[in-house]
């Protein structure tokens, strides 16, 4: 059993915890790298099926590609996929910096789709090593009633145990691949041959590390422009993961402030 | 072992380890050195830590790196626990970096748990403080085996090789009374970077590893593999035509063909495919640590938290156990407490029996036994509504653990010292034998399907007469009712039963027994029963699965005991009957039964009227005549 055979082991495990714990979850599909392999992890632990909705955020400033993406592998993984639009920009905390700002929009959608749905549970694809707060996250996490993370009194979680039993009205968080790296991303995707955008291949000398809104994220300069070349590049590369992402970078504390209100 | 691929081809094992210590004696310290001189920062990040310093009027701080979060930037202190990676010459470690503040202890476990090694820090001037030994035991408790002890801030202790022979010595002997023999005691400056990833002259009378060298020589996880097989069931999966069993392999392994036994029934079977996405189903042998769907060669009840071993080395079955546990909620464990105990993925109602011992880890000294306090240690006895599967930790790390829940938190957890084997001892060969006739042969005939007709409520709300005027009434349709009432069932089969709440739940699972096997043989199963616990009666409904219908007869108390038949309200009344439900507030009634009746306003016609209907849409009775030709 190599490190891949474990980490797709360990997030089947935590699929079928959720499944089988939660009365009604689904799972956050933003059509990204991590969100694609969670969905491929998804359908082993439930052989072949996602017997729950995928559910897209969508803030309708993706690029093109991403859109693309959505619809062809939506219907050709049999997904059963809702749609869920975010409010305006006026609608979001005016002190927030500009492209925190502009994300924030995705946490109030979020919280809509919440309340239209009433899940208990929701998937998301956040890890450990994108960003020192994702780091400090339980696999099972509780939200507040409001959406919020409340970090200083996360309940202990050990020898995979989860708590699954969030108070009326609230919801957990689930993060089956918070034990992955981004390189543990990309060998697996090779791997299983999972489909992916083509933005995150280089082109002219760019490429996309991390995908979010056409507004807040840039292209990192790469060469890479296979998997196996992406991996030879995060093995040398210092570069942060999210340093396209303009949010990580406007103020110190501006994702931490994001991710305690309910941002993934 | 746990090995990384790397995109040239080579291997690396990975190791996880856990930083742990005192409050103030330096983890994230000396976990921003260890970034730093393996060359594992990404770039910026120096630049971005100095800025964050400098705009609090800070000399340069490493701690910012993994102290993430605001507060705790604010405060010095690492609220929870982080994870970062980097490498040495021959590991991938990802090292878990864990708060040293007692209040939160749970977050140190949840870190500490997941590591194969630990390194455990202390300040040279301070010396071994409460909470270093707390952790040292707590390391113990959760299996961590290789400790790595370094002896910080020898800067300011002018690099004394006395202080740290004293620290060494003292630790070293703390350790080894709990079983764990540190791997190196390594005296170093986090801040300054002496024997980090450097043996610099003002340690120069120090022969041993560096801390990078140190955690170069930690041993991976050992492998499970070698131990008997563990499949706790985890959930079962009938998406399409197979019947899935879901789980994760905890230890050994398995293969199609392999005969297994199913704790804690004792049922036996053969695994018949090994099934997996996108291609199945897969050859060859599953080892330790797989998920794994399997496919078994005969129809059997199953249920979550059932473990599936071979035959020959099954795990023990138990309604009572002692443990070692840690306790992490404000209010203190104490005997008599109810509890739910999670062994895997079998929970179980639990009470404590005994408190045996408790202790403050980071105190040597108290020891008492009244109760186990907040972020103590102790052992206790426990006993345990539901017989679960598992075996004492020494045998196996993985089953032989629990952890427990107060209030749907995890409050405690700890290790399965041993296990006091319940009614019967060991699995026995049950092969249970299948019907010779098919379910669609007899629903052909009694043109129903078989079911459970469970009906609940006060003695004397009319639970029996309504019971056999249902009987009667299939019998006259041609259909195959049974009647089982609690009573005539106590008199043979349960007679070994008293009415203690054990006794009580013991009594309604052997009738869901019994009416479920008739159920599966086609039979309707007319229980009359009062089952006043809502929980016992979750219980039948999971043991008969889909072919459960709850009836509750609503008629109000004042009228049943008005007619009391059986005289037990006048002799509770006069104190001469304990344990009577109806007198007393202990009837929970259901929430969401298929049929609710009052006999005080229906007569007994009308209500099995109303009993049939509900028959006939839920897919029990039919309707038109099956055509029996179309069946075979």
């Amino acid at each position: 059993m190599d490190h891949l055979d474990q980490l797709e082991a360990q997030s089947i495990y935590i699929f079928r915890e959720a499944f089988g714990r939660l009365k009604k979850i689904a799972l956050l599909w933003s059509l990204g790298k991590d969100s694609n392999v969670m969905i491929w992890l998804a359908r082993k632990a439930f052989f072949g099926r996602l017997p729950f909705p995928a559910l897209h955020v969508d803030t309708g400033k993706k690029f093109p590609e991403m859109y693309r993406f959505r619809d062809h592998y939506g219907k050709e993984w049999d997904l059963d996929l809702r749609v869920e639009p975010c409010p305006p920009i006026d609608a979001v905390d005016p002190t927030l910096p500009p492209a925190a700002r502009s994300a924030a929009r995705k946490t109030e959608g979020l919280k809509m789709a919440l309340a239209k749905y009433g899940f208990d549970g929701l998937i998301a694809g956040i890890r450990r090593d994108e960003e020192a707060t994702r780091a400090k996250e339980r696999v099972f996490s509780p939200r507040g009633l409001e959406g919020n993370w409340d970090v200083r009194d996360q309940p202990p979680e050990f020898w995979d145990h989860f708590n699954a039993s969030p108070p009326q009205g609230a919801h957990l968080r689930i993060h089956p691949i918070l034990h992955w790296t981004e390189s543990d991303i990309w060998a697996y995707t090779k791997r299983e041959n999972i489909p992916i955008i083509p933005l995150y291949l280089s082109q002219n000398g760019k490429r996309y590390r991390s995908l979010g809104d056409q507004d807040i994220t840039n292209p990192v300069a790469s060469n890479a422009s296979t998997i196996d070349e992406i991996l030879i590049e995060l093995e040398q590369t210092k570069v942060p993961e999210r340093s396209g992402r303009a949010l990580d970078h406007e103020t110190e504390d501006a994702f931490e402030r994001l991710r305690v209100a309910g941002y993934l | 072992m746990n090995m990384i691929v790397t995109p040239n081809g080579t291997t690396r094992p990975q190791v996880r380890i856990v930083i742990v210590g005192h409050v103030d004696h330096g983890k994230s310290t000396l976990v921003g050195r260890l970034l730093h001189e393996t060359g594992s920062l990404p770039d910026g990040k120096l630049d971005m830590l100095k800025a964050v310093s400098a705009r609090r009027g800070m000399p340069f701080e490493w701690s910012f790196l993994l102290d993430a979060l605001q507060t705790e930037r604010d405060q010095g202190i690492t609220i929870d626990t982080t994870q970062i990676r980097f490498r040495t010459n021959s590991r991938d470690i990802v090292l878990i970096d864990a708060p040293g503040h007692a209040e939160f202890l749970r977050n140190m476990i949840t870190g500490a748990s997941q590591a194969d090694g630990a390194v455990l820090i202390i300040d040279a001037l301070e010396g071994v403080r409460d909470q270093t030994r707390r952790h040292g035991y707590l390391l113990h408790l959760l299996g961590v085996k290789q400790v790595a002890v370094v002896v910080n801030k020898m800067d300011r202790v002018d690099f004394s090789a006395a202080r740290f022979k004293e620290i060494s010595d003292e630790i070293s002997a703390h350790l080894q009374g709990l079983g764990v023999k540190p791997t190196a005691v390594i005296p170093i400056s986090a801040r300054e970077g002496d024997g980090v990833a450097e043996r610099t002259d003002r340690i120069g009378w120090y022969k041993g590893p560096t801390v990078v060298e140190a955690l170069d020589r930690l041993e991976p996880a050992r492998p499970l593999e070698a131990l008997a097989l563990r499949l706790p069931v985890q959930a079962i999966y009938k998406f399409d035509d197979r019947r899935i069993v879901a789980g994760r392999i905890e230890s050994g392994s398995l293969v199609a063909g392999d005969e297994i036994v199913i704790m804690p029934a004792g049922k036996i079977a053969r695994i018949k495919t090994v099934e997996s996405w996108p291609v199945t189903p897969v050859a060859g042998r599953q080892g330790a640590g797989r998920s794994v769907g399997i496919t078994l060669d005969r129809e059997l009840f199953l249920e979550r938290g059932d473990i599936i071993a071979h035959a020959n080395s099954a795990p023990r079955e138990t309604r009572r156990l002692r443990a070692r546990i840690f306790w992490l909620h404000d209010k203190p464990l104490a005997k008599g407490d109810q509890l739910l105990v999670r062994c895997g993925p079998k929970e179980s109602r639990a009470t404590v029996v005994a408190i045996e011992k408790a202790v403050d880890p980071g105190e040597l000294s108290s020891v008492e036994n009244k109760a186990i306090g907040r972020n103590h240690v102790g052992e206790i006895d426990i006993s345990l509504s539901n017989p679960i599967a598992t075996d004492p930790y020494t045998e196996n790390p993985r089953t032989g653990r629990l952890v427990i829940e107060v209030s749907g938190r995890i409050a405690g957890g700890g290790l399965v010292l041993s296990v006091d084997a319940g009614q019967r001892a060991l699995p026995v060969d049950i092969v249970p034998v299948e019907s010779a006739l098919r379910p669609d042969e007899r629903s052909a005939r009694y043109r129903h399907n078989g079911a459970v007709v469970w009906l609940t409520g006060l003695p004397a709300s009319g639970k029996s007469t309504l019971a056999k005027a249902l009987e009667r009434r299939l019998f006259s349709n041609g259909g195959s009712p049974i009647l089982l009432d609690g009573d005539t069932l106590r008199a043979g089969l349960n007679s070994d039963l008293g009415f203690s709440a054990a006794d009580r739940s013991e009594n309604i699972r052997r009738l869901a027994e019994v009416a479920t096997h008739l159920a599966r043989n086609g039979h309707i199963a007319i229980v009359a029963a009062v089952s006043p616990a809502r929980e016992d009666r979750a219980t039948a409904r999971r043991i008969a699965d889909t072919s459960f219908r709850e009836i509750y007869v609503a008629t109000p108390a004042e009228i049943c005991e008005e007619r009391d038949p059986k005289g037990h309200y006048k002799k509770a009344r006069a104190g001469t009957l304990a344990s009577f439900t109806g007198i007393g507030t202990d009837y929970e009634r259901p929430e969401a039964a298929e049929l609710v009746i009052d006999t005080s306003t229906r007569t007994v016609a009308e209500a099995a009227d109303e009993i049939e209907q509900m028959l006939k849409t839920t897919g029990v009775l039919f309707d038109e005549l099956v055509d029996l030709a179309a069946n075979i």
